[in-house]
């Protein structure tokens, strides 16, 4: 069994009226079937309300499942007494930098998880230098988070999670607040806790650039996982994620439509360094 | 105008002020605030007045930073003033058609204003110097008795650090809206005091909701970093009295008992 794993996962939104009379039911997330391996870098692809994030939530417990199952390093989710362990195992990383930062500087913050886990003092400060170290942040440590540029505020806001020793990240849309630096900065920090540190990593996201470098895509449409493999295998099946109203790269829209009107190219062209290649330049030299 | 107060805002320095203990910074801001009250003539107050500028220049905080946060009282400032120097019956000194300004009210006048000043400058000096958390920490390990009456000290604590933590985010947010506002033709200038009131709805209506979206967000983090009250909660910074803070707070008995000496018995 995997660090993540979900079998028939179904959430459904229940609208009430004023009168607390069901009014209708919204399927979020509808017979999910993921499994997440230790020290794997997943991406979860979708467009807006695709139930991306509501799957995201549930690796956390901060959602249960109304169907089906959720297990976060073989723990299920849904029970009460998994509920620290599972919120300690995996990690989460929200949208806003401004709404998760707790602390007023930000190595107070960086310890708020390890205090909430009872960890003993010399260990906290231990963990907060490990964590800033980490991503990078540590020359920041007695700054003001407010004082900071989305891109730092977010790597502090993984800091937080690091600090409390998950053995797996969920990042939900990290950098859709931030600019094109910042989400570098994000996804770079994301990448060598993988590398580095072995954390598993979910990453929600719905720029086609991010995923790049993931080990497995989960792409999501209407609550169902609609197209899953390798970036490499969804990133030649063009033609179906044009219709799921997701963004292919530039580079490998290029190579697709040169492919369409006959040039020999191979599938799923991922940077501009193999497309040229694939064209024969370089080669003169 | 939103960025004018200080009070609740960090200054980030390195100064024995700062390395004080939160619990001492706090009694003293109680006892310099209850000393300012005490005293009632000249010598109490220049003693007041040396011993907040010893404390500021301690404190290494630029001058102008206290100074800004006066802003927002100098209309209390102003009516406090005007209220003793003409109410206060005694000794005429001088009339202004039926004003009249007495010996008294021109003494107490100026206590008063002095009074004030040198208690938001007191109480600046805390918040300047002490980081919110901090703060809430000293305020926490204080009220810690209280827990046996069932009070919920380290929640309040909570809450306290988490609204001065949000404090320059929702004003930043209140600039954009009213700038948001003010291109779309809203007008928060002209007009008299219910139409400026009325002005205003615009303006609140998007910032409490935007403020019920933050707590909701800022709420699952909390939890998703399994945030589960003050039980078994270690802390970071653990509050322990050093040598310095038992010096600080001999300092204050000292200036406490200077206060009742030469501020109130001998006049």
């Amino acid at each position: 069994m995997g660090i993540v794993e979900t079998k028939n996962l179904v959430f459904e939104y229940i609208r009430r009226d004023e009168e607390g009379n069901v009014e209708g039911i919204t399927r979020a997330v509808d017979q999910v079937d993921i499994d997440v391996k230790q020290g794997e870098f997943v991406a979860v692809l979708g467009h807006n309300g695709s139930g991306k994030s509501t799957l995201a939530k549930h690796i956390n417990a901060i959602l249960y499942p109304t169907e089906g199952t959720v297990w976060v390093d073989g723990k299920d989710t849904a029970k009460e007494e998994n509920l620290w362990d599972v919120r300690q195992k995996a990690g989460m990383v929200f949208q806003n930098p401004d709404n998760q930062i707790i602390g007023q500087v930000v190595e107070e913050d960086v310890g708020f998880g390890p205090e909430n886990l009872g960890v003993p003092t010399e260990e906290i400060w231990q963990r907060v230098e490990e964590s800033l170290r980490a991503v990078g942040m540590y020359e920041f440590r007695r700054h003001s988070p407010n004082k900071l540029s989305g891109g730092q505020k977010q790597r502090v806001s993984i800091a937080g999670v690091i600090a409390m020793h998950p053995k797996c990240i969920v990042l939900d849309e990290p950098t859709a607040m931030l600019d094109p630096n910042g989400r570098r900065e994000v996804i770079r920090a994301a990448r060598a806790l993988n590398d580095v540190e072995g954390i598993t990593i979910i990453l929600i996201t719905h720029y086609m650039e991010e995923i790049i470098h993931a080990n497995k895509v989960f792409v999501m449409d209407k609550g169902k996982v609609a197209m899953e493999g390798t970036p490499r295998e969804i990133f030649s099946r063009v033609e179906e994620l044009k219709e799921l109203r997701l963004d292919v790269p530039q580079v490998t829209l290029l190579a697709h439509e040169l492919k369409k009107s006959g040039l020999k190219l191979p599938d799923g062209i991922l940077t501009f360094e193999e497309l040229s290649a694939a064209l024969g330049y370089g080669k003169k030299k | 105008m939103l960025r004018d107060i200080t009070l609740g805002q960090y200054y980030q320095t390195d100064s024995v002020i700062h390395r004080l203990d939160p619990r001492v910074k706090l009694m003293t801001t109680i006892c310099y605030i209850i000393s300012l009250f005490i005293v009632d003539n000249f010598i109490g107050y220049i003693l007041a007045g040396a011993f907040l500028a010893l404390v500021i220049k301690l404190s290494k905080v630029p001058l102008k930073f206290m100074v800004r946060g006066m802003k927002s009282i100098i209309f209390l400032l102003i009516i406090a003033v005007i209220f003793n120097l003409f109410l206060t019956p005694g000794e005429v000194i001088f009339t202004l058609w039926k004003l009249r300004i007495t010996r008294e009210g021109l003494r107490q006048a100026i206590f008063m204003a002095i009074r004030l000043v040198f208690l938001i400058m007191g109480s600046s000096v805390m918040t300047l110097t002490t980081t919110p958390n901090n703060l809430t920490d000293g305020m926490e390990k204080l009220l810690g008795p209280l827990k046996i009456f069932k009070v919920p000290v380290h929640e309040i604590a909570m809450m306290m650090s988490i609204a001065l933590r949000f404090i320059p985010i929702l004003l930043e947010e209140t600039d954009k809206i009213m700038k948001a506002q003010i291109a779309r033709g809203a007008d928060f200038e002209n007009g008299n005091l219910i139409k400026k009131a009325k002005s205003l709805v615009p303006l609140l209506v998007p910032l409490f909701i935007s403020a019920f979206r933050r707590a909701n967000d800022l709420a699952m983090a909390m939890e998703a970093r399994c945030y589960r009250g003050g039980e078994h909660r270690t802390k970071m910074k653990p509050l322990v009295y050093k040598k310095r803070d038992w010096l600080a707070y001999s300092t204050v008995v000292c200036y406490l008992v200077c206060c009742v000496v030469f501020g109130k018995i001998l006049l």
